[in-house]
């Protein structure tokens, strides 16, 4: 099938990619760029396993074509930790045992990362509402919104 | 009352410490390595071709299509697998299974063709053009149905066989008679009875579904004539052996690889032909195959786990004193019997079924037959049938306490057996080893004020609310076990550890068993450091990988804290042993002179006389008097004595609409005793997670199939995963009876929550509708179901 040349930004660094106009853009991401830390889980889009932060929101890249991204700037599990400091999320999700396989959490740390810009300083219900869009079959989520409750207050403190 | 994890001071980080998890770094990272993240070079993919329809006959296969598609390498059918008598295969229960349609096909999603191809989307391509003709039978999905007398024949290669792997067949779809305790005796009891209920109890059939699906790469090395799989499996040494019969490969050239895995939950037990078919496709191709499920094939083809229907009686005093239990099961295997239970259980160890309750007597019988579904089976976070055997038990305590108007806990208490009855042989004989469950029942109800709930149910009621009160205790036997009773293909049940510590100090540690997230690198490590005094974060543990770790049995049925753990305590403690020997020489005293004191040796009467454990381990790979040999290591395969019984009290509060009929979880109280606490932090992690898979089993999940045989719930659109709102807040309490012999006096706790969690918010459910006469409804308790129950009683008027 006759290739098309996209450009993203993926985690701050520029791609110039050859991908089918049918390539799922997780596909892209895991296959063709190797940053497998974003999974899929359902292939519906009702697990969030595949969840990436797309032009400032959170995507289910199993949903979304490779040729859409064309121009995109994306942030993988791969981009939160800066210049080897963890984001406040993931020290959250480790603090309070926020994981256990770890397969859900890429897309579950993506996606708290976005909930936290959108709103800093969340409720309980708020977090879980703003997480209801990616499963964790371990944790019993319990445990996550507390790693959401430390990223936030760690957050508002700098 | 929430339990905080507690927070033990240790210096060596050892048994007790919410220690954070080691495995952590890489996951939170994006660098963990699962089976669908590996690409060895020259790497195809592999897709099945499935049967749309649930029974039928396979008239013909045209693979010359797809075979022309560019791309695409091979297409294997049961044919291409005959010469190689791959095209059944031996399952873990006795029966063999279909690999590829062999003239038939007995589900829908069954296996059919295998393509391989350049990569997933021409191998989906390719699915899309081998063309199958079938021609339909009568289908079957109703267990209740499979042994009429005009049922079709679903196993046509067992037609006129009167003996299974079990013993006898009374029906073509019939496939063992499992029958365990007095049934005379039973019979007796329950005719002069003061008193009999009984009640028919579903337990629907569910899906493990972890979060990855299952998935290989096989990758045979034509040179060396070595073959290396890369699986998802929770067994990988059991997986090792399998693969060595089937192919003819000797064991000691099969490498089986678990990498990281995505949750397992049972699903990742068995051997399936996604398995197979890539094995075969990476000798014939000689270039690494990889295969990975679907969802849709997750849920419609691997693994489903429970499908029993059950009646329990019980006969009892007027006090509320049962007198004996009889319960029968019809368990519905799908067509191919590829449950995975220990090989002499084919019902598991359902055995358990008489609970935390002294019942002096009980007979219980279990048929298992075939439907036009799926094979599985599994232990989907169970011990082998226990979930059934507690669900059934639970539910029936709260008939019982119905009939005769005895509050449901209390109940409970009159018939628990008691602390000073430990060790205690249920009538069904099993040993329990250590229990106290009128303490661990009267902290629960302390702690929701139970009379203060039942009060206000009271008045609820008086308004018209719907309002239930769960109550359910259990007991699990897990930790399989003891190779006097349990192996699997004839090999005993055992796990085992090799420890060997280096020369400055530090040590690694290999395990026959997987995590498969419940953390193990964290724990073991900190069984090994209490033991040797080692910080446990100096301690390196792997599994997974056949070709370094000692033969185990791997990890399902809560047996990796009963068998690995106690394998690790015990290598541990050899090691110790030898670093004894060592620091006598060292001290030039006599070993017996020497006491152990956190992390070193210390002459007795010389307080200030010792040799640190990381000096000894120096001195360990030095020259050493005669006698004495050098190195600092050991291994041990551990068969344990006995099951653990671990044990809990779990009361749920539900808050029912009376116009919609949803139900909400107002509050969980889980109290757990699971013996000695390695990490409560990871304790009441597994404690969260498994709680939260009964929420879904109990009120909306069921693997469901129309009269033709469709699967009606094969992805996420139908088959329902609680969300973070669904999901209520967890309380967690416990108290400690450690088993007397284990190790470490640990019994395990993975499975628990899934197991007691269902009952008590079936219960829950059920009991707001208790002061309307009903006895029992049948789960999953979705809206729907419970706005029937509601709108038949005319309670939303």
């Amino acid at each position: 099938m006759a290739k098309k040349l996209i450009s993203m930004t993926v985690n701050g660094q520029a791609h110039d990619v050859a991908v089918e106009p049918r390539e799922l853009l997780i596909h892209t991401l895991r296959e063709r760029l190797s940053l497998t830390g974003s999974h899929i889980g359902c292939e519906t889009s009702h697990c969030g396993a595949c969840t990436v932060d797309f032009n400032g929101e959170s995507v289910k890249s199993c949903t979304m074509l490779a040729v859409q991204a064309d121009g995109a700037e994306i942030l993988t599990v791969e981009g939160l930790a800066s210049d080897g400091t963890l984001h406040p999320v993931q020290e959250g999700f480790v603090e309070k045992h926020g994981l256990q396989c770890g397969f859900c959490t890429p897309g579950m740390m993506v996606r708290a990362y976005r909930l936290l810009q959108e709103n800093p300083n969340p409720s309980e219900e708020e977090i879980r509402v703003g997480l209801s869009g990616n499963l964790c079959r371990c944790t019993g989520y319990q445990n996550i919104v507390r790693a959401v409750q430390y990223a936030a207050d760690k957050m508002s403190a700098e | 009352m929430a339990t905080p994890a507690e927070q033990v001071q240790d210096p060596v980080g050892g048994v007790g410490c919410s220690r954070k998890r080691k495995e952590d770094a890489r996951f939170i990272q994006g660098k963990g390595n699962y089976t669908d993240d590996l690409k060895l070079p020259g790497q195809v993919f592999g897709a099945f071709v499935r049967s749309p329809i649930a029974h039928g006959r396979v008239v013909s296969i045209n693979k010359e299509p797809a075979l022309a598609h560019p791309g695409v390498f091979a297409v294997l059918t049961a044919e291409d697998l005959k010469p190689l008598n791959l095209h059944w295969m031996p399952t873990l229960a006795g029966d063999t299974q279909m690999v590829l349609a062999d003239g038939k096909v007995c589900f829908q999603q069954q296996e059919v063709a295998f393509v391989i191809a350049e990569d997933r989307y021409v191998a989906a391509d390719a699915v899309e053009l081998v063309e199958v003709e079938y021609e339909e039978l009568p289908v079957i999905t109703d267990a209740r149905q499979a042994m009429s007398a005009d049922a079709p024949v679903i196993r046509e290669d067992l037609e006129g066989k009167t003996e299974g792997a079990h013993g006898e067949r009374v029906h073509h779809n019939h496939i063992f008679r499992w029958d365990v305790g007095d049934a005379a005796a039973t019979d007796k009891v329950f005719a002069s009875a003061p008193l009999t209920v009984s009640e028919d109890i579903s337990y629907q059939r569910v899906h493990p579904c972890p979060l990855e699906t299952c998935g290989c790469v096989s990758d045979f090395d034509k040179i060396k004539g070595e073959l290396t799989v890369y699986l998802t499996s929770q067994a990988p040494h059991v997986v090792r052996t399998v693969v060595s019969m089937l192919s003819g490969i000797p064991e000691s050239k099969v490498h089986v690889i678990a990498p990281d895995i995505g949750g397992g939950f049972g699903n990742k037990v068995g051997v399936y032909p996604g398995y197979v078919c890539a094995i075969v496709g990476s000798i014939v191709l000689g270039r690494p195959v990889k295969w990975i499920e679907t969802r849709v094939e997750n849920l419609a083809a691997t693994a489903f786990a429970r499908d029993y229907h059950m009646r329990g009686e019980l006969a009892a005093d007027e006090e509320g004193r049962v007198q004996a239990l009889r319960v029968h099961v019809l368990a519905d295997h799908g067509a191919f019997d590829a449950c995975a239970d220990p090989s002499k259980f084919p019902a598991g160890l359902f055995s358990i079924v008489t609970g935390s309750y002294d019942i002096p007597t009980a007979f219980a019988r279990v048929d298992g037959v075939y439907s036009n579904k799926a094979p599985g089976g599994v232990a989907y976070r169970c011990s082998f049938r226990v979930t059934e055997a507690s669900y059934l038990i639970e539910r029936m305590m709260d008939v019982l306490a119905q009939k005769l108007g005895i509050d449901p806990a209390e109940i409970r208490s009159r018939n628990f057996i008691r602390a000073e009855q430990f060790p205690y042989t249920s009538c069904l004989g099993w040993e329990y080893d250590s229990g106290d469950y009128h303490t661990a029942m009267q902290q629960a109800l302390e702690a929701v004020d139970y009379e203060g709930l039942r009060k206000e149910q009271a008045e609820k009621r008086a308004k018209g609310d719907l309002m239930g009160i769960g109550v359910a205790f259990f007991t699990e036997i897990v930790g399989a076990g003891p190779t006097k009773n349990c192996d699997i293909l004839g090999i005993g049940m055992v796990d085992s550890c090799e420890i060997r510590v280096h020369p400055t100090g530090s040590a690694i540690a290999r395990l026959g068993t997987k995590s498969q997230g419940q953390g193990h690198e964290t724990t073991y490590a900190q069984i090994i450091a209490t033991e040797l005094g080692i910080p446990s974060d100096d301690i390196q543990i792997e599994e997974g990988d056949t070709a370094t770790a000692p033969y185990g049995l791997g990890t399902y049925g809560s047996r990796s804290t009963p068998v690995g753990g106690a394998a690790a305590a015990r290598a541990a403690r050899k090691v110790k042993d030898k670093a004894r020997k060592i620091a006598a020489a060292m001290m030039e005293v006599s070993p017996a002179d020497l006491e152990w004191d956190v992390d070193r040796f210390v002459v007795k009467s010389l307080p200030d006389q010792s040799r640190t454990i990381k000096e000894i381990a120096l001195a360990a790979y030095q020259h050493l008097p005669e006698g004495l040999e050098q190195g600092l290591e050991a291994v041990e395969y551990y068969d344990p004595p006995n099951f653990t019984y671990p044990f809990g009290a779990y009361i749920c509060v539900v808050d029912i609409d009376r116009f919609t009929g949803e139900v909400k979880i107002r509050r969980f109280y889980a109290l757990d005793d699971c013996g000695t606490r390695i990490n409560p932090m990871i304790i009441e992690g597994q404690v969260h997670g498994g709680l939260t898979e009964s929420l879904g089993i109990a009120l909306g999940q069921e693997l469901a199939f129309d009269e033709d045989g469709n699967i009606l719930s094969a992805s996420f659109m139908d088959y329902f995963m609680p969300t973070a709102v669904e999901t209520p807040h967890w309380e967690t309490d416990f108290t400690v009876t450690p088993s007397p012999h284990h190790p470490i006096g640990a019994k395990g706790v993975g499975e628990s929550p899934n197991v007691g969690g269902v009952s008590a918010i079936s219960n829950a459910v059920i009991d707001a509708f208790a002061h309307q006469g009903v006895t029992h409804m049948q789960m999953p308790h979705t809206a729907y179901a419970v706005w029937k129950q509601i709108n038949a009683l005319g309670l939303n008027k």
